[in-house]
C-alpha cells in the first residue's frame, strides 16, 4: 500500500511507540485506552475488553484510575505500549522503547517485546542500546548520519567485523611492542588496548606470561564493539 | 510562497467528532468547575457595571444601562469561550501535551484533529451563552422567545472566534506570545464593539472600521437585537458577514495549524 494514498488504511494496522511519552494528561490509564480505542472505530465493549486484557499485558490493571502525570517513567512507556496494541496491529513502530528506563522495566519491556514477535507481529525499533539490538533483532542496520552502514543478523555483524572476542588491556608501551613483535590484530582506544581475536584464552596466557601484564580480561565480542568500530569513537552532535 | 495553499478546503470525517469527544470527555471531567464561569461572570458585571456604573447613566437608546451590556456579556462570553479554547487550550494541547501527535499516530489525520478542535471551541461558546441566559433572565434583562435563538447563533459566532483562536496558536512562536493579538485585537474588540456602550458615539471612520474588521460588532448588534425582542431583516447583513468570515477563518485556520504541524 502507498503511504501517499492510503494513509488511513495503513495507520489501521500500525502502532506507534514514539520517543516522548505522549500520554493524555487530562486521563487515567483506563481512559487513555478507552478514548485511543475509539480512534480506532473499535466498538465500545470490544474495547473495553481490549484495554482490560492490556492492562493485565503491561502490569497496569492495578493502577487503571491513576491519572498518567503520577505514573513514573517505566509504567508510561508500558502504558504507551498498551495503547499501541489497542487495534491489535500487524506492525509496530518503536522509537527507543527503553530510554531511561531501570533495568526491570527494561527487560520486561524486552520479553513483552519478544512476546509478541512470536505472535508474528512485525516490529520495527530504532534504538542506541545495543544490547537491546542484538536481544531483540533478526535483521539490523546500522546508521551513522543518516547513512546506512551495514546490515544483517546481529550475530553474523560481530562475526564479520569483529570476531568472536576481544582481550582488553592496559595502554602501555611495553605491551605495545610486545603485541607488535606477536604481529596480534590490536587497537588503541585511549587507556586501553583491544586485541581482536578467536582464541582469547591463548592470548590472555601469552600476554600474561610473556608481557608481564597484571591486568587482562578477556570477553565475547558485542554489537557495541561493531558499533563504535563503524562509527568511530568521536562524540556525536 | 503559494498563498492558494491557505484557502485549500479542509476535509471533514467523522474523525473530527471523535476529537470533538475526546475534549467534551476532558470538559466532563470538571464540569461542575467548568460551570462556575458561566454563571459567576455575569453576576459580576451585572453588579459592578450594570446596577454601579449604571447609576451614573442615563438610559442608552431607551433601555436602561444593565439592559444594554446584558447581550455584550453573552456576546464577549461566545467570543472568549472559544477564542481561549482554540489559543491557549489547542496550544497546550498541540505543544505541550503533545495530544495531537499522539491522534494522528491513528487513523485520524491533521485535519481531524484540528476540525475537531474548533468544533469543540464552538461548543465552549454555545455552553456559555446558554448556561448565561438564565441568569441574566433572572433580572428581567432578556426577552423570550427570541433570546433562545442565541443559543444555535453562538455555536456560529463561536465557530469565528475558534477559528481566530487556531490562526494564533498556529503562527504563535511561544505561548506568551498569544498575549500580543490579545492586546491588540481581542481587547480593542472587547472594548469598542458597541459592547459597553453604542457604536454611533465613536467617529464615523472608527464605527467603519469597526464593522468592517471586529467580528464581535456584528455578533453584539444580532445578540442585542434579540435579547431586545427586536430582530429585524438588518440583522441579516450582519449575518452573512458572520458566515462568511467564518468559512474565511475556518478554512485558513486549519491550513495554517496544518503548516505548523507538517515540518
Amino acid at each position: 500500500m502507498d503511504v501517499n494514498v492510503h494513509q488511513r488504511e495503513i495507520k489501521f494496522k500500525m502502532g506507534v511507540v514514539p520517543q516522548e511519552n505522549n500520554l493524555d494528561p487530562d486521563f487515567t490509564v483506563y481512559e487513555n485506552l478507552l478514548i485511543f480505542s475509539r480512534y480506532f472505530d473499535i466498538p465500545e465493549d470490544e474495547a473495553k475488553k481490549r484495554v482490560d486484557e492490556l492492562l493485565e499485558f503491561v502490569h497496569l490493571d492495578e493502577r487503571r484510575d491513576t491519572m498518567t502525570d503520577s505514573l513514573s517513567g517505566g509504567l508510561k512507556r508500558r502504558l504507551v505500549l498498551a495503547r499501541a496494541l489497542i487495534n491489535k496491529p500487524r506492525l509496530l513502530i518503536l522509537d527507543e522503547p527503553t530510554v531511561g528506563l531501570d533495568p526491570q522495566s527494561r527487560h520486561l519491556m524486552w520479553d513483552k517485546l519478544k512476546g509478541l514477535k512470536k505472535q508474528g507481529v512485525t516490529i520495527v525499533l530504532t534504538t542506541h542500546y545495543l544490547e537491546e539490538a542484538s536481544q531483540l533483532c533478526d535483521r539490523l542496520v546500522i546508521m551513522d548520519n543518516g547513512k546506512i552502514l551495514v546490515e544483517g543478523s546481529p550475530t553474523d555483524l560481530i562475526q564479520e567485523y569483529i570476531g568472536p572476542a576481544i582481550v582488553e588491556t592496559d595502554n602501555d608501551p611495553n605491551t605495545i611492542s610486545c603485541l607488535d613483535v606477536h604481529q596480534a590484530n590490536y587497537e588503541v582506544l585511549g587507556e586501553e588496548i583491544q586485541i581482536y581475536t578467536d582464541k582469547p584464552q591463548e592470548i590472555t596466557d601469552h600476554l600474561l606470561s610473556e608481557c608481564k601484564l597484571t591486568s587482562v580480561t578477556a570477553r565475547a565480542a558485542t554489537l557495541e564493539d561493531v558499533f563504535l568500530k563503524l562509527t568511530g569513537r568521536k562524540l556525536r552532535e | 510562497m503559494d498563498i492558494g495553499m491557505y484557502f485549500k478546503p479542509p476535509e471533514l470525517t467523522s474523525g473530527a467528532f471523535k476529537v470533538w469527544r475526546r475534549n467534551k470527555d476532558v470538559f466532563m471531567k470538571n464540569v461542575k468547575l467548568n460551570f462556575l464561569p458561566p454563571f459567576i461572570e455575569p453576576l459580576l458585571y451585572l453588579f459592578a457595571m450594570g446596577f454601579g456604573l449604571g447609576l451614573f447613566i442615563e438610559e442608552i437608546d431607551g433601555v436602561p444601562y444593565a439592559k444594554f451590556i446584558a447581550p455584550a456579556l453573552i456576546s464577549v462570553s461566545v467570543m472568549y469561550g472559544a477564542f481561549f479554547e482554540c489559543s491557549y487550550g489547542s496550544y497546550v494541547r498541540m505543544y505541550y501535551q503533545k495530544t495531537f501527535d499522539a491522534i494522528i499516530a491513528t487513523p485520524l489525520s491533521i485535519e481531524d484533529v484540528i476540525i475537531g478542535e474548533l468544533l469543540w471551541g464552538a461548543t465552549r461558546s454555545t455552553i456559555s451563552a446558554t448556561l448565561m441566559l438564565p441568569v441574566i433572565a433572572l433580572f428581567g434583562l432578556i426577552t423570550f422567545p427570541h433570546s433562545l435563538l442565541i443559543i444555535p447563533f453562538a455555536f456560529l459566532a463561536g465557530l469565528l472566534f475558534a477559528g481566530i483562536g487556531m490562526s494564533i496558536a498556529a503562527v504563535t512562536p511561544n505561548i506568551m506570545s498569544i498575549n500580543y493579538p490579545i492586546l491588540l485585537f481581542i481587547t480593542p474588540m472587547f472594548l469598542f464593539s458597541g459592547t459597553f456602550f453604542p457604536l454611533n458615539v465613536l467617529p464615523e471612520i472608527v464605527q467603519y472600521v469597526a464593522l468592517a474588521i471586529l467580528p464581535l460588532t456584528h455578533v453584539v448588534i444580532i445578540i442585542r437585537a434579540l435579547t431586545f425582542g427586536a430582530p429585524g431583516w438588518f440583522l441579516l447583513t450582519n449575518l452573512l458577514w458572520i458566515i462568511v468570515v467564518c468559512a474565511i477563518v475556518f478554512v485558513v485556520s486549519v491550513n495554517l495549524m496544518k503548516k505548523r504541524l507538517v515540518v
